[in-house]
């Protein structure tokens, strides 16, 4: 037994140290960096300058206060909202999205296979892929869609999907929606299968309305595998940055906390600055995880 | 009558949500085959069929060198996730120890990262040892995502497979070593298919380190050489080597998640719900 236990720590040390080096030594770095003032021009050369990035007070001789950092910074609360908005639309979206189309993979008809093989699709696209091929047909001037909603008179003019103002955020969580519903039906699909079919049998007998079964019966005990669908997606929306970095660079109608970080990381070289609004990202999303861990009761003792 | 009508309703909701689905990819096929002016119309069927954007994206530029990267950068991840993860999820899932629970407590949080909160850090490293525009500086930051998931998913299935298994091989005073290279790994295939496939997915769509940590054509992964396609100046955008370029790296992922479908369902499914 104790021979076991020794190669048990033999076997999981290089994972460990692994994940250390790419994982917590980067991560207790950029905290760091977040309270000096490193640029990427001077790398090599930083001072500790505390909670500066976040907030510094400046008492000018007049009398005047200056507030300057992340904390009142318009941009970056423009960007928590922006990543808040996004969060919250496109999970609830795909939420319904995904039950409904989980429902559907869940009754018994001819093409089953071929509509869970369809819906994969979408799944399977990188996001790169789908943010330009949306890009593309959402293109103002030679785009499909403009084209159908046109023709079907539902809009009179062209619409700059991407660049204006009203839509950017549209357009972005048209392609997110459309990308992940897929996954959300999979997991909702998942814990429908597990409620025992004889329940929908006696209810049927009984002559309880399939609306009324589906409220009172399916939606209850689907319930955990949603709520754990629902909080791993919010999770994830809550980073996005790909799909809003490609399908709508520059906007500030769309900028989510991780583009923010990014650009002042590296486009702008305030690299301190970003490093702050990437520490912040983590700790809001940290708060997000031990919720879901707690909420998702996961079983980590391992027996079943 | 309101059978029927029940049937049509249904088998439209299930034709909308098939058009839906495939439509978008459809399109980016559509275009991928127009060239010139046929580009700017609006088509919902092919007209004509020409190669030339599928010849230009793969003979000139960097796109073929670019494949080469992600194929090679996705295939060391896998292999490394899948050699640390069976060792780790055998330990996880059959020894009992303590700090076992931190452990798994430490791996699933890992997997919830925001990549953003370990970019900084990550760029230090990399520069420090002189990773910048290689493609070992992505295969290491790539571990972040597929390692946790590896040696969770991983950990789940050995933890389903009966005790006896192994019972027979201790009581022969099999080493662990032994014992999962000679009774487990045999029995693992599927489940090493699955999270190969996943963790190899994940890595060759991966952007922001891709986008970060290579600043040469030559040295992008694809979704980066996609994203930053440009054409002859930087006002025409060339959509049909965009599109073109973009089938390619895609229809590979399309059929390998087409024939292992039933596989890459249980993974995904193991990997967000299950505990």
């Amino acid at each position: 037994m104790r021979q076991r236990v020794r190669s048990a720590w033999l076997f999981l040390i290089p994972m460990l140290l692994v994940l250390a080096a790419v994982a917590g030594w980067p991560l207790l770095r950029t905290i760091y960096f977040g309270f000096t003032n490193t640029s990427l021009a001077d790398f090599e050369n930083r001072q500790f300058v505390g909670f500066s990035n976040y907030l510094s007070v400046l008492k000018m001789p007049s009398g005047r206060v200056i507030y300057d950092g992340l904390l009142v910074d318009p941009v970056w609360w423009r960007a928590v909202l922006n990543t808040v908005k996004f969060t919250v639309i496109s999970v609830t979206l795909e939420t319904i999205f995904g039950l409904v189309v989980a429902l559907v993979l869940n009754a018994e008809f001819r093409g089953r296979g071929i509509v869970r093989a369809a819906i994969l699709v979408p799944w399977a696209i990188p996001t790169i892929v789908s943010a330009k091929m949306w890009a593309w047909m959402l293109n103002d001037q030679f785009g499909i869609i403009n084209d159908i909603l046109l023709r079907l008179n539902l809009i009179d003019h062209k619409i700059a999907w991407t660049a204006s103002a009203d839509t950017a955020m549209a357009a972005v969580l048209i392609v997110d929606i459309w990308k992940t519903t897929p996954f959300m039906a999979l997991l909702i699909l998942a814990g429908l299968q597990m409620v025992p079919i004889d329940i929908y049998e006696a209810a049927k007998i009984d002559g309880i309305h399939p609306v009324k079964v589906f409220m009172k019966v399916t939606l209850p005990l689907v319930r955990p595998a949603l709520m754990v669908a629902v909080i791993f997606r919010a999770l994830d929306a809550m980073r996005v940055f790909d799909l809003i970095y490609v399908l709508t660079p520059n906007n500030i109608q769309t900028k989510s906390m991780s583009v923010f970080a990014k650009e002042n990381l590296f486009d702008f070289d305030k690299f301190a600055y970003g490093s702050a609004a990437s520490t912040l990202l983590f700790v809001l999303l940290a708060f997000f995880t031990v919720l879901y861990l707690w909420l998702g009761r996961v079983n980590l003792e391992g027996g079943r | 009558m309101a059978k029927l009508a029940k049937t049509f309703g249904f088998y439209l909701l299930v034709l909308v949500i098939v058009v839906v689905a495939v439509f978008p990819f459809y399109y980016a096929i559509v275009t991928s085959f127009k060239t010139g002016t046929a580009l700017f119309q609006v088509d919902f069927w092919p007209k004509s069929i020409s190669f030339s954007n599928y010849v230009s994206v793969l003979t000139q530029g960097s796109f073929p060198r670019n494949l080469i990267n992600s194929l090679f950068i996705s295939s060391v991840v896998v292999f490394l996730s899948l050699l640390l993860g069976i060792t780790a999820a055998y330990a996880l899932a059959r020894v009992r120890f303590g700090g076992r629970r931190i452990i798994l407590f430490t791996i699933l949080s890992v997997s919830m990262f925001p990549q953003l909160a370990v970019l900084a850090g990550l760029f230090e490293l990399v520069r420090t040892f002189g990773l910048i525009n290689t493609p070992f500086a992505l295969i290491f930051s790539y571990m972040i995502f597929t390692l946790p998931f590896t040696v969770w998913v991983l950990t789940t299935f050995i933890r389903d497979l009966p005790l006896e298994i192994e019972e027979a091989a201790i009581v022969d005073g099999a080493t662990p070593w032994v014992i999962i290279s000679k009774v487990f790994l045999p029995l693992m295939w599927p489940a090493l298919v699955t999270t190969g496939l996943l963790a190899f997915i994940g890595a060759w769509n991966e952007f922001l380190f891709a986008l970060t940590f290579t600043s040469n054509n030559q040295q992008r992964t694809v979704p980066v050489a996609i994203a930053l396609l440009s054409g002859a100046t930087s006002f025409e955008v060339p959509w049909g080597n965009i599109m073109a370029a973009s089938v390619i790296v895609t229809v590979p992922l399309i059929v390998l998640v087409l024939v292992f479908q039933r596989k890459i369902i249980s993974g995904l499914t193991a990997g967000g719900v299950k505990g």
